[in-house]
């Protein structure tokens, strides 16, 4: 299982690209940190990997997942999970029915879908929230439903957009600790945007450097 | 004490009621009266169920109320599909250069002219397309359909009620399409769809399961207009539906203004009726509405992410286009008919044309003309004014918009306009005021008033406060921060409720022939008693010009604001 990225280059309308051509390869149960100054296109490359590009921006260069090539696939068919700045988790539906949503439909029946959700919000230090609104949970709470929900769905590999940013600093770290525990289970490539050198050296994993072209 | 020092919101408040509520519901008192026997103008004076017998005597009852419900709830549900499927293509972000993506930004000025022009010109215009002798049949005969004379078909008119359902989503689709996408900037769309998609969920089924169970709480309010206005319409039902039985609301206006006066209570007892179906509708719409969500969050549950329907995509990606498509025609004929001097069947085009029918009416203003924009003008500015007072007495001594409040205010428009409307002319003449201008503007201001103010409340709570901050540390007393500052930059927003209030008073059918008692016309009223008649090209003048002097209000408030900012800048 390994995410590659193979002289990716991302322009907006007719403009110059936002990054030299990319090379990059992250490996089964790796994470690793995308770094760079405000502005280069951590959000944008991120979003490429992911299929949510709108039409404004063309890709050259290719994005294979699993030995498989992701340039021609759509979002929803790629397998491939994100967890932006805000943990945005639906509000019209409770904090289970957004773990449910994300839960990947090979689980059927509904006793058994239930009882994946039921563990994973154990493992999120949640249990007996099934039927909270989203609302009434505190950031770090809503983080750690989102990044469940993101892999409940059983994702070939999971794109983090500074998702602990708006988190204070002990949180910061309890998140990262929780990031990096569901990482060793699922082993899935990872890939993080962040501006922390904490990140960095928690992940122990490979580097990626944006420099403006 | 509280009381006291906050009196200005009180008085503004009793105000509102008095101008607005207190009329919507003295005139539905009044037709309950009259609809249990009490008609003192008749000489009734006692509780009776004579009226209510003599309703359900009356030929046709069945049909009008089956009609109605068909028509209405038809119409307003394909509007509302349509509507969100318009949302969610215009959110789309597809990665094909075709033809739909470059349309995109062109689709709301489009919306424009459909939504400016008031519900009866529309109507009209779509009789005139659809029509055995319209101008459909007449681009097509006698090259396609051999036809060589108009044949005899019921297009428009029809027993089903069809052309109706199609006259009203037109008018209703860009509506709930442009309130729809006004509502969806609350929700972040975009995000939850990448979200969604990178869970695995197709772009069709992350709209049913994600953004609309969130869109339909902001929008339903609207939404329940749309069928309200539906199930009641006159004006429409005129024109478009069938004649014989027509729909109930149209039945009862025929019934009030029949020659002969025993038939006001039943007319009465229809009306109630009508306001009870309406109540009934709402309840069985809202209903619906919360089985739908139950069964989605059902399908939620179990996780299925592919397209679902995916038949129905194509089917409405072909209706959406199409209606509108039909709404700018409907447009285009009455122009065309405004200045044809002579147009047989079955030529595409007419054979001559004229301007002299616009020359006539440039020479000397039609008295329908002066009426509509006096109407127009004194209820809108009237509304605007309240609008304002109101807000302004808000921000200063406290209070929101609370959803009571939010619903007082859509009242009138929740009402079925014949339900309340003759109660309200005899509650009008018990108070003095006999079917002058001031009783007629009076009814405009009812409908017009919900519509100023919710449009002009979001741009008015969304101003910046420092602005005001600022201009308070300067010196500048409250008055002043109001007048000079306030109102100032509100200038566009102000315009633009006050061009919507002159749209919506032009359109008004019922109230300025009901309160008017029949001695002032406006252009409405022309138009749709014209309608029925042979010339063709007078209507089709009065038809554009009621679309048009709402064309020229939003005009005027689009581009008044730049030119005094290009005044300012010299």
């Amino acid at each position: 299982m390994s995410l590659q990225l193979i002289n990716l280059t991302v322009t907006a309308q007719q403009q110059v690209p936002l990054f030299a051509p990319l090379t990059f390869s992250v490996g089964a149960g790796e994470i690793a940190c995308v770094m760079g100054p405000s502005g280069v296109g951590k959000s944008t490359l991120l979003n490429a990997i992911g299929g949510h590009l709108n039409r404004h921006f063309s890709i050259k260069g290719d994005i294979v997942l699993n030995h498989q090539s992701m340039t021609l696939l759509p979002a929803d068919e790629r397998q491939i999970g994100v967890l932006f700045q805000d943990p945005l988790l639906f509000p019209h539906l409770t904090v289970g029915d957004n773990l449910a949503f994300g839960l990947s439909h090979s689980v059927v029946g509904a006793k058994q879908r239930r009882l994946h959700v039921e563990q994973a919000l154990e493992q999120a230090q949640l249990a007996g929230f099934y039927h909270r609104d989203p609302a009434t949970l505190s950031g770090g709470q809503q983080s750690r439903v989102a990044l469940m929900r993101a892999l409940l769905a059983k994702p070939k590999a999971l794109l983090l957009d500074e998702p602990f940013a708006k988190l204070d600093l002990e949180l910061r770290h309890t998140m990262r600790e929780f990031l990096l525990a569901q990482a060793k289970q699922y082993l899935i490539p990872i890939l993080l945007v962040t501006h922390e050198p904490a990140d960095v050296a928690a992940a122990k994993g490979p580097l990626l450097v944006l420099h403006p072209t | 004490m509280m009381f006291f020092r906050n009196w200005p919101k009180w008085a503004m408040l009793a105000i509102l009621v008095m101008s607005i509520l207190i009329p919507v519901v003295a005139g539905l008192g009044e037709t309950t009266w009259a609809a249990f026997g009490i008609l003192p103008a008749l000489g009734k004076h006692s509780f009776s169920l004579e009226a209510w017998q003599q309703l359900f005597e009356l030929p046709g009852l069945a049909t009008s109320v089956r009609l109605s419900l068909v028509s209405g709830f038809l119409s307003t549900s394909v509007a509302l599909i349509l509507a969100l499927f318009g949302c969610a293509w215009v959110h789309s972000s597809s990665h094909r250069p075709s033809l739909l993506n470059k349309l995109k930004p062109f689709a709301t000025p489009l919306l424009v002219p459909i939504l400016a022009a008031p519900h009866a010109a529309v109507a009209i215009g779509l009789a005139f397309l659809l029509a055995p002798s319209g101008w459909l049949a007449r681009l097509f005969s006698p090259w396609l359909t051999t036809w060589q004379l108009p044949p005899d078909l019921a297009t428009v008119q029809d027993l089903w009620g069809l052309s109706l359902v199609l006259g009203l989503v037109i008018k209703e689709l860009p509506f709930l399409w442009l309130i729809s996408l006004v509502a969806l900037k609350q929700i972040e769309v975009s995000k939850q769809l990448s979200i969604s998609h990178s869970l695995g969920y197709s772009t069709a089924n992350a709209w049913y399961k994600v953004i609309i169970p969130q869109l339909y709480p902001l929008i339903r309010l609207p939404v329940l207009v749309v069928l309200v206005y539906a199930l009641s319409t006159v004006d429409m039902a005129v024109i478009l539906g069938p004649n014989s039985p027509p729909t109930l609301a149209l039945a009862t206006m025929r019934w009030y203004n029949d020659a002969n006066v025993a038939l006001l209570l039943p007319a009465s007892a229809a009306a109630l009726s009508l306001g009870l179906l309406m109540i009934a509708s709402v309840l069985f719409w809202e209903i619906t509405i919360k089985v739908i969500m139950a069964m989605t969050k059902m399908m939620t549950r179990i996780g299925g992410r592919g397209h679902p329907w995916k038949f129905a995509s194509g089917a409405l990606a072909t209706t959406l286009p199409s209606i509108l498509i039909l709404g700018l025609l409907s447009l285009v004929v009455l122009a065309i008919w405004s200045v044809t001097w002579r147009w047989s069947f079955p030529d595409a085009l007419p054979t001559s044309y004229s301007y002299a029918y616009w020359l006539k009416l440039i020479s000397k203003w039609p008295l329908a003309l002066q009426h509509s924009i006096t109407l127009a003008l004194g209820s809108s500015a009237i509304a605007v004014v309240l609008s304002v007072a109101w807000l302004e007495v808000q921000d200063r001594y406290g209070g929101h918009l609370s959803r009571l409040t939010l619903w007082l205010i859509y009242l009138p428009l929740l009402v079925p306009q014949i339900a309340f409307l003759y109660g309200l002319k005899v509650g009008f003449l018990r108070i003095g005021l006999n079917g002058g201008m001031g009783a007629v503007i009076w009814a405009h201001l009812l409908f017009v008033f919900p519509y100023v103010m919710l449009s002009l409340v979001d741009s008015w709570r969304a101003l910046d406060q420092r602005y005001l901050q600022v201009a308070a540390s300067l010196g500048t007393s409250s008055w002043g921060c109001f007048w000079r500052i306030k109102l100032s930059l509100l200038l566009q927003p102000l315009l633009l409720a006050w061009a919507i209030g002159m749209a919506v008073s032009i359109g008004q059918y019922l109230p300025t022939l009901m309160m008017g008692a029949g001695k002032i016309e406006s252009l409405t009223t022309e138009a749709v008693s014209l309608a029925s008649g042979a010339d063709r090209r007078l209507v089709g003048v009065y038809g554009l010009l009621q679309a048009a002097v709402p064309l020229l209000a939003y005009g005027m408030a689009l581009l008044l604001p730049k030119l005094i900012r290009l005044n300012r800048l010299k």
